[in-house]
């Protein structure tokens, strides 16, 4: 393999697909990154679960195909002056060369490499940053308890051209529904994706305009299931998870007694503040009057602090409680100045959205803090 | 007994003491059965592997001694009368004397349920000299719980523990700190803490009978001799230097309750069954004494004697038996035990306790607002009227009279069509 490319591409492909590198491989090999030259060069990574792959439009001089640590060549060139890069393997080594300065890599065996899954067909395309913060949206509200395996998804729904992407923890819930463009008509599906490698591809994928998402679960049981995302010459897969998904749907409150509207900034900052005297699972707690919210936590036992803000409140008066953590999850997450929040009662879900009229794309259901007197 | 009064004591820097229950497990036999007082008494497992886990001084003056098969001390003592033992009391009374150190000061580190070391030195001002706290703590463990113990004091624990050996029993020594060296040195060489056997056939060997004979050997012969690390221990010891410190453990805060089968138990249904019983114990004690608790601990005791213990902390602390019972399942489950391994015992703990009352809850999304805690409240009220057993999980109905009531919940009510979220609903 002999190629010349520049810097700047080579090095974000490379820290693309560095972040599919198993942190404990399973087998020395799999520590490997390779790297495929011919009419392009092709970088990817594997881990059984996870595969990356990036793609520079370089043609290599001498075509070749080699397998290096990953982490280090990922350190090194993040590490390069602005220089072209000169990649040239002889024998067991590979020499990476920029500027003045020479890395020696020694090859690992790469008949060991194992083979990336295919990409499944494409069945449909998202726009990327459109996709990028959806998934961020939801994926605060992703378990990270490995005895739930399945709340440590998010679950992607497909009906026709609506996409929805659905986390729970089970203290809170996030839902986002958006416009996705299927291949085919009138298809009907969910799967559960590793909500850490969604969240990853998320941000990963953006430099594409279009993300291409590929599913293949036909035929086979869902645990065997792959998806794949694709878009500006990256593209990823990750196994699915399997395991039942909770009927989300029935926890969602459809009826609401009262409702809040209140600066998004100001109100998360308020939150921020009060908190700082809660102690660990401790709440902070909410008076919702007409015009104003007064934000509570700590006891008098210990410190405390209270903070009043503007609000527009319509019902009849709440007090509320909830982990200070959760709240400022789902005010960061909507996509609007104002927070809306509608409760039911003290102990049932409240439901947090942006402001705008009709259903909301996105709901960020929460579940209330009880005092266990 | 010394006289703790005695000027010629000068405890002046002997903030060390080491207080030791006399013949502890037997002493507290006694107290029930006064009837005994003056004979030989040995606390023992009364099975053919039994050992003596305690004897009263008169069974010593036959030889009798802890940790001795019990057919041999009946050949050595016919006459002793031989009592199984009873753990959960001996724990009580053991609670009991850790309370009487920690009101004399914090600092107390228990090293077993019959012994502690305390530093008083911050109590002098308050309570008088180390020798005088060390008479008042006897007075106290002798009035509040009638039995004995001994007191060592001294500047350093070691010395401390070697002291309270040699006053026993119900006695009180202080070693003061100028004479440590007058008290050690002519001592056998095995009071050393470090001195197994091995060490001990070796220091005899090398002819050191005596602490002394340690001190005014080179240190540079102990290293060789032991090793750099236990010659060097030696060596300090033997010139009285232990700094180790004490370490104040506080008192364990959990609640549980184990279950030694009649016969040893393979079947998983009946040790699921033994864990819900055990669970609504646990969960009941915790709302009786007002706490809730993070960590469920599970304890499994193989027909070997082999222990397992397991542990899982909850995101939520809880007094709920259904929460309780869940995750024990889970832990037994996950404990790795081979298909129709034996099991002799089981327990169930929650560790990790604070108050109820102000203890905030996140509940799930799918719990519903009246769950399992207002219901095994409810069976708490019922059991306060109508007694123990009145309302009993299913699994437990028609259980045999003479185990322990269970506390538990009621039966589970299957509930179709309501949203309940994985993971959260115990296998029954």
């Amino acid at each position: 393999m002999k190629l010349q490319v520049e810097r700047d591409p080579l090095a974000e492909a490379v820290a693309w697909t560095a972040r599919a590198l198993p942190a404990r491989p399973t087998a020395p090999v799999l520590a490997g990154m390779r790297l495929q030259a011919d009419q392009e060069l092709m970088l990817s990574t594997f881990d059984y679960e996870v595969s990356a792959q990036a793609t520079i439009p370089v043609a290599a001089d001498e075509p070749g195909t080699v397998v290096v640590s990953g982490r280090l060549l990922a350190e090194i060139v993040r590490s390069l002056p602005a220089k072209p890069v000169d990649l040239a393997t002889d024998g067991t080594r590979t020499t990476l060369r920029c500027g003045s300065a020479t890395f020696t890599l020694m090859l690992l065996p790469g008949d060991e490499y194992p083979t990336l899954p295919d990409m499944p067909p494409t069945t449909g395309s998202v726009g990327a940053d459109a996709f990028a913060s959806a998934i961020g949206q939801v994926a605060i509200a992703a378990g990270r308890d490995d005895t739930l395996p399945a709340l440590t998804g998010i679950r992607m729904e497909i009906a026709d051209d609506t996409l929805t992407l659905v986390a729970t923890d089970r203290y809170r819930l996030a839902v986002r529904e958006l416009r996705w463009t299927p291949v085919q008509a009138g298809l009907n599906m969910a799967v559960l994706v590793p909500a850490r490698v969604l969240g990853d591809t998320a941000r990963a994928l953006t430099t594409g305009a279009e993300v291409a998402v590929a599913l293949a679960t036909e035929g086979e049981s869902a645990g065997d299931g792959i998806i794949g995302f694709e878009g500006g010459g990256r593209r990823t897969t990750t196994r699915l998870l399997s395991g039942e998904y909770p009927r989300y749907q029935t926890l969602l409150p459809s009826e609401f007694s009262a409702v809040a509207e209140l600066p998004a900034a100001a109100f998360a900052e308020a939150v921020k503040r009060v908190a700082l005297v809660a102690e660990r699972n401790t709440p902070v707690r909410l008076a919702f009057a007409p015009g104003e919210a007064v934000l509570e936590a700590g006891t008098g036992d210990e410190a405390q602090a209270t903070e009043a803000i503007e609000a527009s409140f319509d019902g009849d008066e709440m007090q509320i409680a909830f982990n200070p953590q959760y709240l400022i999850d789902g005010i960061g997450a909507i996509d609007s100045d104002t927070a809306r929040i509608s409760f039911t009662t003290p102990t049932r879900p409240a439901v947090i959205t942006g402001k705008g009229e009709g259903q909301p794309d996105y709901r960020y259901v929460l579940m209330p803090i009880r005092s266990a007197g | 007994m010394p006289d703790p009064d005695d000027s010629a004591l000068d405890d002046s820097g002997c903030g060390i003491l080491h207080v030791d229950m006399d013949a502890f497990y037997a002493s507290v036999e006694l107290r029930d059965r006064p009837e005994l007082a003056g004979r030989p008494v040995v606390v023992g497992g009364m099975g053919s592997r039994g050992v003596v886990l305690s004897a009263t001084y008169e069974a010593r003056a036959f030889g009798v001694h802890s940790a001795m098969p019990v057919g041999q001390a009946r050949r050595l003592c016919p006459r002793a009368v031989f009592i199984p033992p009873r753990h959960a009391l001996y724990a009580q009374v053991s609670r009991e004397v850790m309370a009487i150190f920690r009101a004399v000061t914090p600092e107390v580190e228990p090293l077993a349920l019959d012994e502690a070391f305390l530093d008083v030195s911050g109590a002098v001002r308050r309570l008088g000299t180390p020798a005088r706290i060390g008479q008042m703590i006897r007075a106290q463990v002798h009035e509040q719980q009638g039995i004995t113990c001994s007191v060592g004091v001294a500047s350093c624990k070691f010395v401390a523990k070697i002291a309270s050996a040699r006053c026993k029993p119900d006695g009180l020594l202080v070693v003061p700190a100028a004479g440590v060296l007058d008290f050690l040195h002519p001592l056998p060489a095995d009071v050393l803490w470090g001195v197994g056997e091995r060490a001990g056939q070796l220091l005899a060997r090398l002819g050191l009978r005596t602490v002394g004979d340690i001190a005014h050997t080179p240190l540079a012969t102990l290293r060789h001799e032991f090793g750099a690390a236990v010659g060097g221990h030696l060596w300090a010891l033997a010139w009285g230097r232990d700094e180790r410190r004490v370490v104040p453990r506080r008192e364990e805060k959990s609640v549980g309750a184990e279950e030694t089968f009649p016969a040893d138990v393979s079947d998983p249904e009946l040790i699921r069954r033994e864990l819900l019983r055990l669970s609504g114990r646990t969960a009941h004690a915790l709302r009786s004494a007002g706490c809730v608790g993070r960590t469920v601990v599970v304890k499994l005791r193989l027909a070997s004697f082999k222990t397992i213990t397991r542990s899982r902390t909850l995101a939520e602390p809880t007094d709920v038996a259904r929460e309780i019972y869940g995750t024990a399942c889970l832990l037994y489950e996950g404990a790795g035990l081979d298909s129709g391994a034996r099991l002799r015992l089981v327990g169930v703990r929650v560790s990790g306790l604070r108050p109820a009352a102000g203890a905030s809850l996140q509940p799930a999304l799918d719990d519903r607002p009246s769950g399992w805690r207002e219901a095994e409240r409810a069976v708490d009220e019922i059991t306060r009227r109508f007694g123990t057993g009145a309302v009993r999980p299913a699994a437990l109905v028609g259980e045999p009279g003479g185990v322990p009531a269970p506390e538990g919940p009621p039966p589970p009510s299957k509930t179709h069509g309501e949203a309940r979220i994985l993971g959260n609903e115990p296998r029954m």
